[in-house]
């Protein structure tokens, strides 16, 4: 299909622009040639849009199992709220006494998110998961700087882990230092003191763990960690299994990130910015990154904490994601937080157990809110890997789970339903993937073939990432 | 599968040839470029770069993830394949014939096995 940069002609437009509502000002640097902007007319937009609308799966459209991502359903409410003029027709420099309603909404989701995670202060500027990381790394470094601890350069992680842990550590200047799992996916304890000294700046940990496991030992690893004078860094990629049930701030972490995008309901992967809101204990609280939101007798206002990293963002992050979540969070409230979490457990559980029928299970036991399959029986026996078995989802109207993560299990599927799908919605899920491993035994060619009934066929990953084309150039 | 019997392979999944008794030519075996699958980047090491035995000294990028290279021996880059750099896929289309460096000034190295041993070793 073209791009809309290819389509329409010169004296092509639309009617959506409002008139212009402030003055005009004369930059001291004039553009010297007007943009290169698509001629389109309203309908050629509308089409273009609508077309690329239904070449993507979305979850809106379908069963979206993406492991480690939740893809939960996002209510509509949410985007009523954001859409509410006060949150959206404002600029983030009017002064502060013009968004009070925009500050108290900062303010609140601080203290709600506080209350749900066990911290004590927040920042809502990064923005995403991964961005999260590195300001809490960042955090972490001028922790240890405020002490003059140079000697603390090192931040142990897990083989388990988000392969952003280690990318965003050596962003933030750290040193990686990588550390095996044991056999039932969890931290190997011992690996873990062995590996804690004067050099250890902090660890970074996801739990539950990428495996869908909750880790039995985190006091231990956290009081390891602490007695050796590092900091602990949780990663808030799973907190959808245990949100409102226990805390990360009681489990011993000191920095946390949570995706706002994820946990707590707003549309992402391709579909609205994130939000990698990071969360501190009080003795951190010095350091984040500035302004936050503060208040007194007069109402809300924004400072800078003492001893602040800066900002990390533009404003204030993507604020209309913090109105979505806090939405989110006063609808379930305080029994349904973690009613929600509960039930993704229990979907997940039910999903597994329903698979485990044929298909071999990464890790025994339950499960918390995702599972990951093992597919290299079913590869040496038939030759289809956990790829083909992805690509015969898609015609069946189902996006695929995250595959090959975590790199330690082989031919790996991973499995996240959430808690907004349906037992009839996962009953018909089940049958496809159990029928998919029978087409693997008995037509594997098939599976090779698929997918055949989506707009586009098996796309060339080799070719995209050989050889990118990541600009329009105008010919 | 392919395990030529003139070269040494760590349980890491390197080849390693032997050119004299200080220089060693590397790459990565057979098993290693089927299990990545396509390789869409390498990330060379220098030449001059001192490389210690078991520990990473380059790494490899597939469609799936990004692995590490890990050095069979304690000594000197002395010369990389630049030709990976354009053409990854040499790793996957001849990955015997396909060496990412030359390691001189070898004072060590690490657990080898022979082909046997290391076919035996695959095969677990």
């Amino acid at each position: 299909m073209k791009l809309i940069f290819e389509k329409g002609a010169p004296g092509q437009h639309l009617s959506l622009m409002p008139p212009c509502d402030v003055p005009e000002v004369t930059l001291s640097r004039p553009r010297t040639e007007p943009l290169d902007l698509p001629h389109v007319s309203e309908t050629e937009l509308t089409r273009h849009y609508t077309a690329l609308a239904k070449q993507v799966h979305g979850v809106n459209d379908g069963f979206y199992p993406l492991g480690s991502c939740t893809m939960k359903y996002n209510p509509k409410i949410n985007e009523d709220m954001a859409a509410l003029p006060g949150f959206s027709q404002i600029h983030p420099l009017q002064p502060e006494e013009t968004v009070q309603g925009c500050l108290e909404v900062l303010y609140e989701s601080e203290k709600l998110l506080g209350e749900i995670t066990g911290m004590d202060a927040m920042t809502f500027q990064p923005a995403a998961g991964a961005h999260g990381e590195f300001t809490g790394l960042l955090l972490i470094k001028a922790y240890h700087a405020l002490r003059n601890d140079a000697a603390r350069t090192k931040i142990i992680v897990p083989d388990s882990a988000h392969g952003t842990n280690p990318a965003s550590a050596v962003m933030a200047g750290f040193t990686v230092v990588n550390i095996p799992s044991g056999e039932d996916g969890c931290v190997d304890v011992e690996a873990l003191r062995g590996a804690v000294g004067p050099d250890t700046a902090g660890l970074m940990l996801t739990n539950p763990n990428t495996v869908g496991i909750f880790d039995k030992n985190i006091l231990e690893i956290t009081k390891i960690v602490h007695d050796a004078g590092g900091l602990c860094y949780y990663d808030g990629a799973n907190l959808n299994a245990v949100m409102g049930v226990v805390r990360p701030g009681d489990m011993g972490f000191d920095v946390i990130h949570l995706n706002l995008h994820k946990t707590f309901s707003t549309p992402h992967g391709g579909g609205g910015p994130g939000s990698g809101a990071v969360g501190c204990k009080e003795f951190l609280r010095c350091f984040l990154p500035g302004p936050v939101v503060t208040r007194d007798e007069a109402g809300y206002h924004l400072t800078a904490p003492e001893h602040s990293i800066g900002r990390v963002k533009d404003f204030h992050g993507n604020f209309s994601v913090v109105v979505k979540a806090l939405t989110y969070i006063l609808t379930l409230g305080r029994e349904g937080i973690p009613e929600a979490a509960r039930n993704a457990v229990l979907n997940a559980n039910y999903m597994m157990k329903r698979l485990s029928e044929k298909y071999a299970m990464a890790y025994a036991g339950p499960c918390m809110h995702e599972f990951v399959m093992t597919l290299q029986d079913l590869k040496d026996a038939t030759g289809c890997s956990s790829m083909d078995i992805a690509k015969g989802l898609l015609d069946h109207g189902i996006h695929p789970p995250t595959m090959y993560f975590p790199l330690i299990v082989h031919e790996a599927l991973m499995v996240e339903p959430t808690e907004t799908e349906s037992q009839e919605t996962m009953d018909e899920v089940c049958r496809v993937f159990l029928d998919l491993w029978d087409l693997a035994h008995q037509n594997p060619q098939a599976l090779h073939d698929a997918p055949t009934k989506t707009p586009v066929r098996r796309l060339d990953e080799v070719g995209a990432a050989r050889n990118p084309v990541l600009r329009y150039v105008k010919e | 599968m392919n395990f030529p019997a003139e070269l040494k392979y760590s349980k890491d999944h390197e080849w390693v040839k032997t050119i004299d008794e200080s220089t060693v030519l590397v790459g990565i075996t057979d098993f290693a470029q089927s299990e990545l699958g396509d390789l869409v980047f390498i990330n060379l090491p220098q030449e001059g770069d001192e490389v210690t035995a078991e520990e990473s000294f380059c790494d490899v990028e597939s469609v799936k993830a990004v692995s590490d290279v890990m050095s069979p021996c304690t000594g000197v880059i002395a010369e990389v394949n630049t030709e990976l750099e354009d053409e990854p896929q040499l790793l996957n289309e001849d990955p015997y014939g396909a060496w990412i460096a030359k390691i001189k000034d070898i004072s060590s190295f690490g657990e080898l096995m022979s082909a046997d041993e290391y076919e035996a070793f695959v095969q677990q």
